[in-house]
């Protein structure tokens, strides 16, 4: 089973996580008005089979977001963040 | 195991498939000759497709069929049947909601019903029926609704009561501590399941006998490029010229794109599918749980079939994670109690192209002469010979078919997502 290790609460299975998507896409500014810069903020990935940049919630945990870098091909995790309050792209 | 041995370039007429060739093999036993031709790359193609899946094969099938190009190469990276076409859960089915979705759909399940003859292969259609349940009145407003739309578009539906679907189903839970009760459901009688692997061998058969070259182990590594068009691609046989080139490879659409220096709005996510022990024959329909995403059928060999939603979050590595094992199983109990004790024989997880609107994409790129088919997320096998017939067209024709019009690739620039599920914008919620 997948394992996060949450920089508050330690090592726990991924059902505790809710998965947020992509977070290596940076948002646009407020202002910014181009249609196609929205675009491919909301509706484009790079989709890596590789190394991938994502949110996860810690749900049933200390309900803070994280980023996590992790191998979309192994499912090693290289890296766990303390991320934003809340991520730009995710419900 | 004897070495094959690659045919000549020339299209000997294979024998035809009937009872009366059986008997024939059954009196003077001789070998039956290949399924289809050991293809080496020629230089230069009209039409290359990139995937040798169900719907590239199709597509290949139906342009050389329906349009006359017959100078065509389908480029395998593995062998034929190692992708998806030969690991879902083989159900197809028209019952959609959307305009768009309910014809494209139907067409495809009226190809489905010819498909045996048109091939000359047994592709074992089996028109069980499918029956969606509703656990509560609305769900059943929402089921007659999509009976309705199908049956304004003359596809058959059939909305049942707690009765109907208790007669119909009688080993489904109706005890008064079931979680989830059930109110009725919508049958769509037509709907069934085809054996999978038959799908891509008929496919590939049939479009060798007419002209197109099928290479398998054959690895793409990049496009080629000149004046701003698509001209070719170089693979791990070298490197081969095209007029059109076309992708077909859902599951690994971004990887590939990307070489052609696309980014699109799909996500490769990981999808899970089981086998049981087999029983004593049971289950004659498709069923569809209401309460989760959650299907299940019996196969000719006896076992229950079943799958149930994505892992949820980005994956190519092929091997599912365990809750979701549990999530199906705890599904498949919840419906019918009495195969609890059944072991699993079998469960694998493959690789599918998932879209923020839960819709694929067919048709042209920003790349002139370079089409793209993919994103299908969970319902790319029942589109095979729909997909394959409108994706030939659009490749013939270099304009969409009519039926797919509404699955762009740039929709969602155009503010046109189409969401059959009203599941909205995430790729990994779908």
């Amino acid at each position: 089973m997948l394992r996060i290790h949450c920089p508050h609460c330690g090592l726990r299975d991924y059902t505790e996580f809710q998965y947020g998507g992509d977070a290596s896409k940076p948002r646009p500014a407020h202002s910014d008005t181009n249609r196609s810069h929205w675009h491919a903020h909301v509706f484009l990935f790079d989709n890596p089979k590789g190394l991938h940049r994502e949110y996860w919630q810690h749900r049933l945990g200390c309900r803070q977001w994280l980023i996590v870098d992790r191998d979309t091909a192994s499912n090693l995790i290289k890296q766990v963040q303390i991320g934003p309050i809340a991520p730009a792209s995710a419900p | 195991m004897t070495q094959r041995v690659a045919q000549p370039m020339t299209h000997p007429r294979r024998s035809r498939y009937s009872a009366l060739a059986l008997l024939r093999h059954a009196l003077r036993p001789t070998p039956w000759s290949r399924a289809w031709r050991a293809a080496t790359p020629k230089s230069n193609y009209d039409v290359i497709i990139v995937g040798g899946g169900g719907h590239g094969l199709a597509t290949a099938y139906y342009l050389a069929a329906n349009h006359g190009i017959r100078n065509i190469a389908v480029l395998e990276k593995s062998y034929i049947g190692s992708g998806n076409v030969g690991r879902n859960t083989t159900l197809v089915r028209s019952n959609y909601l959307l305009d768009g979705n309910t014809q494209f759909f139907e067409h495809s399940l009226k190809l489905w019903e010819s498909l045996s003859h048109t091939l000359n292969y047994n592709v074992m259609l089996s028109q069980r029926g499918q029956v969606v349940l509703a656990h509560n009145p609305g769900q059943l407003d929402v089921l007659a609704r999509k009976g309705n739309t199908m049956l304004l578009n003359g596809i058959d539906a059939e909305l049942l009561d707690r009765g109907d679907v208790m007669r119909a189903l009688p080993y489904l839970d109706y005890s008064d501590e079931c979680r989830f009760p059930i109110y009725g459901g919508l049958l769509q009688r037509r709907a069934g399941t085809v054996r999978h692997d038959a799908v891509a061998w008929g496919y590939a058969r049939a479009a060798s006998e007419l002209g197109v070259d099928i290479i398998e182990n054959c690895e793409v590594t990049g496009f080629i490029e000149s004046e701003g068009r698509i001209t070719g691609v170089n693979t791990s046989q070298g490197r081969i010229h095209a007029g059109r080139t076309a992708i077909a490879v859902a599951g690994h659409s971004s990887h590939l794109a990307a070489m052609a220096g696309l980014r699109l709005p799909i996500e490769s996510h990981l999808l899970q599918a089981f086998v049981t022990e087999a029983i004593k024959p049971m289950v004659d329909h498709v069923i569809s749980f209401g309460a989760e995403l959650f299907y299940l059928s019996q196969s000719d060999k006896g076992g229950l079939v079943f799958g149930g939603h994505i892992d949820g979050f980005n994956s190519y590595t092929s091997r599912g994670q365990f809750p979701k094992v549990q999530d199906v199983a705890e599904c498949a109990v919840a419906l019918i109690p009495s195969i609890s004790r059944l072991r699993l024989l079998r469960h694998w997880g493959g690789i599918q192209d998932m879209t923020p609107d839960g819709s694929p994409f067919i048709g042209r790129t920003v790349r002139r002469d370079l089409y793209f088919n993919g994103g299908w997320c969970y319902q790319g096998f029942k589109a095979t010979p729909a997909s394959g017939w409108c994706f030939a067209h659009t490749i013939a024709h270099e304009e969409e078919h009519p039926l797919i019009k509404h699955l762009a690739l740039d929709r969602f620039e155009r503010h046109n997502g189409f969401d059959e599920y009203g599941l909205g914008l995430w790729p990994y919620r779908q």
